[in-house]
């Protein structure tokens, strides 16, 4: 890695580089073509929420997290409380949380305080793959590059999902709202590949979901609410039957 | 009562943001706390999961071709196929076994 020797006299490592900026740029371009396609099926659920294509782009602009949105377009489209909103919201981000834990033990001493309001912007699962898998101390602009394209392929998307929903046939829109359960899927299936844990649990969680559906009291649930329990109490069990190493 | 989408945006985009932003300020050092870094660490998985199925099944006209993506999605990411990638494989599957049915 040609940043090695970045703690050098001349330019801190958290120092505009326009090599590394490139760099998150180049990265970011999959990532951004990826956003796109899947935020144009968020799009169709935040129609079916009674989003317009302007609100819908706001709400990715400002959001970037696909579980979330999704979760609380479903909640929106059945007129939830503010509060219910918020707590989903919190619940299917909470994987932000944890990385950004871990993105802050990689900032160099010394990075200006406003990087890390930036970088809080948009902590995705693909761009803090992409940050933490570089060695040493992060760069911010690094990641900038690939946020400069992620995050408006991320909110035009889902504005133009919400428009190009309503002119789509049936059958185009029926194939592309899989999408996001596509971008899910690619999310949890690998780690399950990897820890027998993590795969037992999707299968839990898969039956559990399943059965939350149809049983009685627990379907009467909103989903959002069914979500929001069943995570809590299917994580917490996992966390206290098989807890984490720590540093694993 | 009704709800104003724009408050409603507002509300997410102010938790969103917080989740992130918390721990990026005010956290410099590891959790130590090992339930809470296990909690944290297997609830994307579970609420992904819990979020994907019976779901898929639902969003698509036909539940036979949400039943076969999920499988391909399952296949696909399992053997390494990227994000863009998996996605698009659901929707290529949903597309053709609609056209049959």
């Amino acid at each position: 890695m040609s940043e090695t020797k970045k703690m050098t006299n001349e330019r801190p490592v958290y120092a505009f580089n326009r090599k590394i900026f490139c760099e998150g740029m180049r990265d970011g371009i999959p990532i951004a073509l990826g956003y796109l396609a899947v935020s144009f099926s968020l799009g169709i659920a935040a129609r079916n929420a009674g989003l317009t294509a302007f609100q819908g782009f706001l709400a990715s602009l400002l959001n970037n997290a696909s579980a979330g949105e999704y979760a609380a377009f479903t909640l929106i489209a059945a007129n939830a409380t503010y509060l219910e909103v918020a707590i989903i919201t919190l619940i299917s981000n909470a994987r932000y949380l944890l990385m950004s834990c871990a993105l802050t033990q990689r900032f160099a001493p010394g990075t200006p305080f406003f990087h890390r309001l930036i970088i809080a912007y948009d902590v995705t699962d693909e761009l803090f793959g992409i940050t933490i898998a570089r060695p040493g101390y992060l760069n911010p602009f690094y990641t900038y590059g690939a946020i400069v394209l992620a995050a408006p392929a991320w909110s035009v998307g889902t504005a133009l999902g919400i428009m190009a929903g309503n002119v789509l046939p049936l059958r185009v829109v029926s194939a592309l709202s899989v999408a996001l359960y596509g971008m899910f899927l690619a999310i949890i299936i690998p780690p399950a590949r990897k820890d027998k844990v993590v795969a037992a649990l999707v299968a839990i969680s898969f039956a559990l979901s399943f059965a939350g559906s149809y049983l009685p009291v627990v379907s009467s649930m909103s989903s959002g609410t069914r979500t929001i329990i069943l995570t809590v109490v299917i994580s917490s069990a996992a966390a206290i039957l098989f807890p984490r190493k720590t540093e694993a | 009562m009704t709800h104003n989408n724009f408050i409603y945006i507002a509300v997410m985009a102010l938790v969103s943001y917080a989740i992130r932003v918390l721990p990026l300020t005010l956290i410099r050092k590891p959790i130590k706390n090992q339930f809470i870094q296990s909690f944290l660490y297997y609830v994307p998985y579970v609420t992904l999961a819990i979020m994907t199925f019976p779901a898929i099944v639902e969003a698509t006209q036909s539940p036979v071709a949400g039943a076969v993506a999920l499988i391909v999605g399952i296949l696909a990411a399992w053997f390494g196929a990227s994000l863009f990638q998996v996605s698009v494989a659901c929707c290529a599957v949903v597309f053709v076994i609609e056209l049959f049915l």
